[in-house]
């Protein structure tokens, strides 16, 4: 909990929910024919609306990516190490936004909403969501706000994806797209991880194929294991080393199956329970399932240079070296696509032991590259000189 | 701006594609896509030069060129650029084949082991020479595979590389009329041009 705010933080944000009333036609083919999504955001909207950051969540993400709610709160926002005022992100400069995407648990349309046909909460009935039908989502969010083109779509792992999808699908509605710790599709691999984790949940007695709501009970323990082995994947075998290595919570063995012994037991079992009361099953499931079926190339006969031809940002892709999850093989193949796509792109790949979740942790080079190519995006909007002069004569 | 560079950048076509292998701080491709709306990416290791790029706006990629370029296309460019690198190759000849196969035109520029300095220093002092332009020792020099101007264009026979242009400078990377002379004598860096 800050008992003062930082500096350099956003300080204290409230979310917002704006409601849309035209329908989205989904990929599944079904319609939604209004939803919400909540927002927030951080720094100052320009007259002509040129200096807009859109940030995209990841699997587990939301709105809340920088200050806090309130002064009782344990931890800022989830990405507050890269937004804020002379951050990488610059509130001073930037106008960010941040939503929680359809189909979430924290505010936006989702699982748990209300579905307007039948009075109950839509439970396993809501539509399977698409990366793309998230962008299509975040293009009525731009132009709520008037934003004709953001200055950039920043996401990591899969809100790398939906900036990806932005270059794409709405090429003239983005000036840059920053994509790290992502991947133009998943690997056979992460595909299991993810049907592991839908299987821990839906194999819960607790699950009632998804109508747990009514039961009023929540498939806890299907969740909590899910999590726990995304958590892994999210690690580095270095990490969790330097973390935990053999360390025991008693000091010795206890010859039983009771209680965790070693100390990465304990944190697993922790994160996973932690996250069982915090999270809806049936997001993740459907999140799971927008990682899975995310990939652009498909539709232009999986040849991701023709996907990405119709590109005309600029993009910066930055991996991770420990990330196992989505390796920087991963993306240097979204950067060889770029290059032969003639697509104007750079890429650094970050000495971290971190794995993938390396992408939230600040580290010296990863902030400095971060901002220099911020830096550039402000110069590109003329943002720079003015709001900076501002910030140095307060 | 750095002599070589200089003239490297009157052989570089306005509007082309061009790959600067081992691009530094950017400095080359910054110019010619000001100055001449090339279009370019520079690979590059050091840290520090590829946040250099990014602050310039050069396209920078964070790639080691031994580990190859197998990852590039045929034809991708219509120039590739190495410039002060080749020596520090593991093998330059793969990688100069690997540039003519993603390149039309190649520009490579390395300092010539033939020199009378460097002559002198090994056949009167009998040690491997160390000067202020190649200030390393042999067993920290990042320079594994020196030649000489004659060594590199016996190469491009074998390989059947055609050399379109070669300009021979001094260490201060300028072009002099009495280099011209005697080249593999008294140049010091050489910048070639070449084709297959």
């Amino acid at each position: 909990m800050p008992s003062v705010i930082p500096a350099d933080s956003v300080g204290l944000v409230t979310p917002q929910t704006i409601h849309f009333d035209t329908p989205l036609a989904l990929a599944c083919g079904r319609v939604l024919e209004s939803y919400d999504l909540i927002i927030e955001t951080y720094g100052t909207l320009n007259a002509d609306a040129s200096n807009a950051v859109l940030i995209c969540h990841a699997l587990s993400g939301h709105q809340h990516a920088a200050g806090y709610h309130s002064m009782e709160d344990r931890k800022p926002g989830w990405w507050d190490s890269a937004i804020g005022p002379g951050k990488a992100i610059d509130t001073n400069r930037f106008f960010v936004v941040c939503l929680n995407n359809l189909g979430g648990c924290h505010g936006s349309t989702g699982p748990t909403s209300i579905n307007p046909e039948t009075g109950k909460p839509y439970g396993p009935d809501f539509p399977i969501v698409t990366v793309k039908d998230w962008v299509n989502s975040q293009v009525r969010l731009a132009d709520h706000f008037g934003i004709r083109q953001w200055a950039a779509i920043v996401g990591g792992s899969l809100g790398g994806m939906q900036a990806l999808q932005w270059s794409i699908d709405y090429p003239d509605r983005l000036r840059h797209c920053l994509a790290i710790a992502s991947a133009p599709k998943l690997s056979a691999q992460n595909i299991a991880f993810n049907e592991v984790a839908r299987q821990a949940i839906s194999k819960d007695p607790q699950f009632h194929q998804g109508h747990y709501y009514e039961q009023q009970v929540v498939p806890k323990t299907g969740l909590a294991l899910a999590r726990m082995v995304g958590h892994i994947t999210y690690l580095s075998d270095d990490g969790m080393r330097e973390k935990f290595g053999r360390e025991m919570r008693s000091g010795k063995l206890s010859f039983d199956f009771s209680n965790p012994q070693f100390e990465v037991e304990s944190y697993l079992q922790y994160q996973g329970e932690r996250f069982s009361t915090a999270f809806d099953a049936n997001t993740y499931l459907l999140m799971t399932k927008a990682l899975d079926y995310f990939d652009p190339a498909a539709d232009y006969d999986h040849d991701l240079p023709a996907a990405l031809s119709h590109a005309r940002c600029r993009f910066l892709v930055v991996s991770f070296t420990t990330d196992w999850r989505f390796s920087p093989e991963r993306s240097r193949e979204l950067v060889d696509a770029l290059m032969a796509a003639g697509k104007q792109v750079s890429y650094a790949e970050i000495d971290s032991a971190h794995g993938h979740d390396a992408f939230l942790i600040p580290s010296p080079r990863y902030m400095e590259l971060f901002a220099a190519y911020m830096d550039r995006v402000a110069e590109g909007i003329g943002v720079e000189q003015e709001q900076k002069e501002s910030a140095d004569a307060c | 701006m750095r002599a070589d560079l200089e003239i490297i950048q009157e052989w570089i076509k306005p509007d082309s594609r061009v790959l600067d292998l081992g691009c530094g701080d950017g400095e080359l491709l910054a110019h010619l896509a000001a100055e001449k709306g090339v279009r370019g990416y520079g690979l590059e290791i050091d840290h520090d030069n590829i946040t250099a790029c990014i602050e310039k706006g050069v396209n920078v990629v964070e790639q080691d060129i031994d580990n190859g370029l197998t990852s590039i296309r045929n034809d991708s460019f219509d120039s590739v650029v190495m410039t002060q690198a080749l020596q520090t190759m593991h093998r330059p000849d793969q990688i100069v084949d690997e540039m003519l196969r993603i390149g039309k035109e190649c520009i490579v520029t390395f300092p010539n082991f033939a020199h009378w300095r460097a002559r002198f220093y090994l056949a009167f002092r009998g040690r491997m020479p160390v000067s202020k332009f190649l200030p390393y020792t042999w067993y920290n020099t990042p320079n594994i595979h020196f030649c000489t101007f004659d060594d590199f264009e016996r190469l491009c026979v074998e390989r059947n590389i055609q050399i379109l242009d070669r300009t021979v400078v001094d260490h201060t990377l300028r072009d002099r009329w009495w280099i011209r002379l005697w080249p593999n004598m008294l140049g010091e860096i050489a910048i070639y041009r070449i084709t297959r």
